[in-house]
């Protein structure tokens, strides 16, 4: 719609780069301390040490999508287009982690309850999210026009975030077979450490992984905003 | 004052768009046809066993609903578009969020008198045994098509505008509905067979929940996703 230059500039890698090496490192320190350093499970084994990304990949999407609805509230507060952007690439982290949790914990489930899916409470509102979420995604896809696109999403995406509780309520009341929560206070004290350090790995993952796909979007957008001056005939 | 006002406009609105429907009447026909004909192919799916399709009745009917509902959504802001009707709307006075009430009503009113007619069929075709508590019965179709023509309204107003909108409508749709859904197929299922577990009181009170929070919801919305 707007013909002028963006009136902000693009941000740059500057030294995230290396703060993208830091968490990778991070993740394996986390997965080496796990792997060796936590007590085979009593019943489970060595299938056990799937926890160690299974778990820290379902808490950081919730971060995530917490992250999605902070960004959306604020652009239909400030309707500054970086925080769509910042949401978009929240929402496409997101729905990755989401993605990553549910195959994981399918894989987790096959041998610990012998069957690839169950119509378990969490599962399926896990997988409701997912859905959800490609539905943002794919809205993005087919509107061409930024501001609607951007105001549209954000209207999705919290009320998307509103139905997450409602949607778990819901499959719990109709049928539940997930373990209940685990906490420090339920597990073996040499899984906490491991799990913790994983969950931190992730987070920076996490915050990495947005912080590049912002940087994309933004190029985008500044480069749609030049073609489109171009294009007008400006300088 | 400022309230009349308003409600005057939510009429107007909603009368104008079921005015549009009536003089056209394709648009429902073909909808209550649609929604026969998913029915059909339901029993196919699971009969010819008579008590298998009597169980499958509840999911059968409010599924059926589903998919013939999502296409008169799509209609409500078309007959706009076409017309350049919504832009003229838009410029009216009054606030934003009485064309989403007016065009939600519409569309319940629509789906309210496909429902009716579906349910009737259902009943006959899949043998179903009216309950005594019908009049609960009714109250769930009531509910859970609010939940349905609420986030069905307000989804339909961006999906309608955009490319792909018959993709993009159900796609956004269905995974929202799925509390509405489940809480309106359960109910129905529970009051069919007598209600025995007492469980349809539960499932009702979170239908009733889920409509006012998306009804309050989608309303605050609306003046966000209109505009742009």
């Amino acid at each position: 719609m707007t013909s002028s230059p963006i009136p902000w500039v693009p941000p740059k890698a500057g030294r995230w780069p290396w703060f993208g090496a830091f968490a990778i490192l991070f993740l394996i320190a986390g997965q080496v301390l796990g792997i060796a350093g936590s007590a085979p499970d009593r019943d489970m084994g060595d299938l056990e040490k799937i926890i160690y990304v299974h778990v820290p990949a379902a808490w950081v999407m919730s971060v995530t999508f917490a992250v999605v609805m902070y960004f959306s509230l604020k652009y239909l507060w400030r309707r500054d287009e970086r925080d769509d952007l910042a949401a978009a690439a929240a929402a496409e982290v997101g729905t990755l982690l989401n993605g990553l949790t549910l195959a994981l914990g399918m894989i987790f489930a096959k041998p610990t309850w012998g069957v690839w899916w169950a119509w378990d409470a969490r599962l399926t509102s896990t997988l409701v999210l997912f859905l959800i979420f490609i539905g943002y995604i794919s809205l993005r896809g087919f509107v061409d026009d930024t501001e609607r696109r951007a105001q549209w999403s954000a209207a999705v995406g919290i009320l998307g975030a509103v139905n997450v509780g409602i949607v778990y309520m819901s499959v719990r009341w109709w049928r539940t077979l997930h373990q209940m929560q685990s906490s420090p206070a339920t597990v073996d004290p040499s899984y906490v450490l491991p799990l913790r350090v994983n969950a931190f790995a992730f987070l920076f993952l996490m915050i990495y992984f947005v912080r590049r796909r912002y940087e994309a979007l933004c190029l985008d957008r500044a480069a749609e905003h030049a073609a489109e001056a171009a294009a007008l005939g400006g300088a | 004052m400022a309230l009349s006002h308003d409600w005057r406009r939510v009429r107007a609105i909603a009368w104008k768009d079921l005015t549009t429907e009536r003089r056209s009447k394709a648009g429902f026909n073909g909808v209550v046809a649609l929604g026969v004909t998913i029915l059909l192919l339901f029993g196919f799916a699971m009969g010819p066993d008579t008590q298998a399709i009597r169980d499958a009745a509840a999911g059968a009917l409010w599924l059926a609903a589903l998919f013939s509902a999502v296409l008169a959504f799509n209609r409500s802001y078309q007959v706009e578009l076409e017309g350049g009707a919504l832009d003229a709307l838009l410029l009216y006075p009054g606030a934003r969020w009485t064309i989403f009430a007016g065009k939600l009503l519409a569309n319940l009113a629509f789906v309210g008198l496909m429902l009716v007619i579906v349910v009737l069929v259902g009943i006959v075709l899949f043998q179903v045994t009216v309950p005594p508590s019908w009049p609960l019965l009714v109250g769930v179709l009531a509910l859970g098509a609010t939940g349905i023509c609420t986030l069905g309204t307000f989804y339909a107003s961006m999906a309608s505008r955009s490319r792909a909108r018959e993709v993009l409508l159900p796609l956004l749709l269905f995974p929202m509905l799925v509390p509405a859904l489940l809480a309106s197929m359960q109910a129905t299922k529970a009051l069919l067979g007598g209600d025995l577990m007492h469980e349809a009181d539960a499932w009702i009170k979170l239908l009733g929940a889920y409509d006012i929070i998306f009804l309050v919801a989608t309303h605050l919305a609306f003046e966000h996703v209109i505009e742009a």
